[in-house]
């Protein structure tokens, strides 16, 4: 889960680490009133949660407090990659006189948190060559002790009086990162200012795996309405812009569906992952969620372990009678009580496929057709 | 012979008399594996269908020498489950839970280092050494006795790629599900050394994934170490970047964990990579001379 940079700095301020003054408003008239008693000049910053805001335009700056009202005004207007800009961040502009980048992060090969160290931060740290990285591994039962830190700022050759507070810093935000559960705890830049070191800009990412300790952490979403509404039922689902709708079973199985899709020319409208075992009821609801997309066909490939294929044909029984199927449905069931399965569909006048590249090939198809009747797609 | 899990197995189940625990010791003992113990605190002294419930897993090793244990317990209560295992001692710990926090994940990773216990997991479908012993929630019957190792990310895609291997004639030495968290016990370079160590274990097939860098680490394993021929197949070939699908290991992060990186390394160290999971039936029959 990714929080906002306010709530990021908020977090960083609370545990010991120097951020600049600032104040969060959703509203001209509040950024306004906040910044009366603000000293000029101020950096207003949109708060969105996809990377590249400055390249956007997401980011302004006010020499005069009545500038800042009409950056406001403006930033509140926007949209930065789909993300609708509804809260901002105004904050005294700090000198700088060097941009440091730091960071811990989880490093899935060795298993343990890396910290990530650069002098040259301000851009984003894929930029910046190898050579001025300096990653240290650490070791989850000892964390960062100030010799790790000691040996970090070594290798970055900084200035006596900045590598003490950048010590205490690296301290802090390890704390932070194994405290919070965070799986990344981002200063970019760490910037030095005469001789205070301030975090200019921060990213926290909070495992959601763990929010059941954070009870006092909001809850901050980037997903859609429908793919909200479907992660609340307990299942895995992710938005694509093709006309294939897809219910698969495990996420490997999802994944592979969406990819024999594009194997035989089709494209997948989204990826539905209803699980291992999912019920006559949620498989139902699945369903339903699919066809209110509007795809032009859809496709359910179930290879049956714990799920029991005669629990999906049923629900899919259910939808066809109830709701009725307004597009071409394509279904491949293969493993538990498949026989039973099949033969239900097929009482009820739908046809069944045993091999997954049989039923992509014919979903494709069928997709194309639709898509030429409605004239949707050229 | 097969790697990780074999006929001596001697299992403990922690969590034995929950939903999901209860369930599969009955698939695991109606596969043959030999279910020596159960752990469910408060319930010790009990018995589930002839197996004997212990309180701690402690007791449970001294008292019927079970040097595996698979876990069904809640994520949130994983880390003390899987902590448990390792300080009694048993070798091979496989977590079948899904999200569990990284941060314990990392935890257990280490703590299971400094014992030298091997951890399968977690959000893993498990170990199988056909015809010997199951650990793990993968269904009984898709499974035959051969000699290709498997090693994959993910449960129903492995099933469906070992369903169509058996149904071909081609069986199976060990399959080890790695799981499709970011921080696992177990890598793929993990499980290739151990493959390649075994000599009922002609060749191995890699179900891999997009996210992360396992199979780029496992492909330079393989030019450098290998003798046994690889093949794999990696799913996730048209999924966006910065989206999770599904596991939280599969996401494409900036430029890292994609397909093309993963395909690119492996075909350089000389291992068949198919387009479709399908192929990979024929490129074996190809390479073992099956007919």
């Amino acid at each position: 889960m990714k929080l906002y940079e306010y709530m990021a700095k908020e977090l960083l301020g609370k545990n010991g680490i120097p951020v600049p003054r600032g104040e969060v408003a959703g509203s001209t008239s509040e950024a306004k009133q906040k910044t009366e008693e603000m000293d000029t000049p101020v950096a207003i910053k949109s708060q969105v949660l996809s990377g590249g805001r400055g390249k956007a335009g997401g980011i302004k700056f006010a020499e005069k407090p009545e500038e800042v009202s009409e950056a406001a005004e403006e930033l509140l207007d926007m949209k930065i990659k789909g993300y609708k800009v509804d809260t901002i961040l105004i904050e005294e502009k700090i000198r700088i006189d060097q941009e440091l980048y730091l960071s811990i992060a989880i490093d899935p090969v060795n298993k343990k948190p890396v910290v990530i160290a650069s002098k040259e931060g301000g851009v984003d740290i894929e930029e910046v060559p190898e050579d001025k990285i300096v990653k240290r591994y650490v070791d989850p039962k000892w964390g960062v002790d100030p010799y790790v830190s000691r040996e970090i700022l070594d290798e970055l050759e900084l200035d006596q009086i900045v590598s003490k507070q950048v010590t205490k810093i690296m301290k802090k935000i390890y704390d932070l990162f194994k405290n919070y559960d965070a799986e990344l705890v981002e200063i970019n830049p760490l910037v030095v200012s005469g001789e205070k070191v301030v975090a200019a800009d921060a990213k926290i990412n909070i495992d959601e795996d763990a929010l059941f300790r954070h009870k006092d952490l909001p809850k901050i979403s980037d997903k859609t309405e429908l793919e909200k509404k479907v992660e609340e039922m307990g299942l895995s689902f992710v938005e694509l812009d093709g006309d294939i709708a897809i219910m698969a079973n495990g996420a490997g199985m999802a994944m592979t569906t969406l990819d024999v899709i594009s194997y035989f020319g089709g494209s997948a409208a989204n990826f539905l992952d209803a699980g291992g075992g999912a019920s006559v009821e949620l498989t139902k609801q699945a369903l339903e969620v699919l066809l209110s997309t509007n795809p032009n066909a859809v496709l359910i490939n179930i290879f049956g372990g714990i799920t029991r294929c005669d629990d999906v044909a049923s629900a899919l029984i259910q939808v066809k009678n109830e709701t009725g199927i307004p597009v071409p449905l394509v279904i491949r069931l293969m493993g538990t009580n498949d026989e039973k399965g099949v033969q239900m569909l097929k009482d009820n006048g739908i046809t069944a496929y045993r091999m997954m590249d049989e039923a992509a090939k014919k979903v494709v198809e069928l997709a194309k057709e639709g898509a030429d009747v409605d004239g949707n797609i050229g | 012979m097969a790697i990780l899990v074999n006929a001596d197995t001697r299992l403990c189940i922690q969590g034995i008399t929950g939903h999901q625990g209860s369930f599969h010791r009955g698939q695991m003992k109606d596969y043959g594996t030999k279910i020596v113990a159960g752990v469910s605190p408060g319930k010790g002294g009990k018995e589930v269908e002839g197996v004997p419930v212990f309180n701690t897993v402690a007791k449970a090793r001294q008292e019927t020498a079970c040097n595996a244990s698979i876990i069904f317990v809640p994520a949130p209560f994983c880390k003390d489950a899987a902590f448990e295992a390792i300080d009694a001692g048993i070798e091979l710990v496989v977590l079948i839970s899904e999200h569990i926090p990284v941060q314990d994940a990392m935890e257990i990773m280490a703590f299971a280092r400094e014992r030298g216990s091997t951890i399968v997991g977690p959000n893993t479908f498990g170990v199988i050494t056909p015809g010997q012993c199951k650990v793990g929630i993968m269904p009984n019957r898709y499974y035959k006795p051969g000699e290709v190792g498997v090693v994959a990310r993910s449960g129903t895609l492995s099933y469906q790629i070992v369903g169509d291997m058996t149904l071909n004639g081609i069986g199976q030495s060990t399959v080890v599900g790695l799981g499709g968290d970011r921080v696992v016990g177990c890598d793929f370079t993990d499980m290739l050394e151990l493959f390649e160590e075994e000599p009922n274990t002609r060749a191995i097939v890699m179900i891999g994934e997009i996210g992360g860098s396992r199979e780029e680490a496992a492909a330079k394993y393989i030019k450098e170490e290998m003798t046994k021929p690889v093949f794999a197949y990696i799913a996730g070939k048209s999924a966006p970047a910065g989206k999770r699908m599904g596991h939280a290991g599969a996401i494409i992060e900036g430029n890292r964990g994609t397909f093309e990186s993963k395909v690119t390394s492996l075909e350089e160290a000389g291992v068949q990579v198919a387009q479709m999971p399908w192929q990979l039936v024929d490129m074996l029959k190809k390479d073992l001379s099956i007919k």
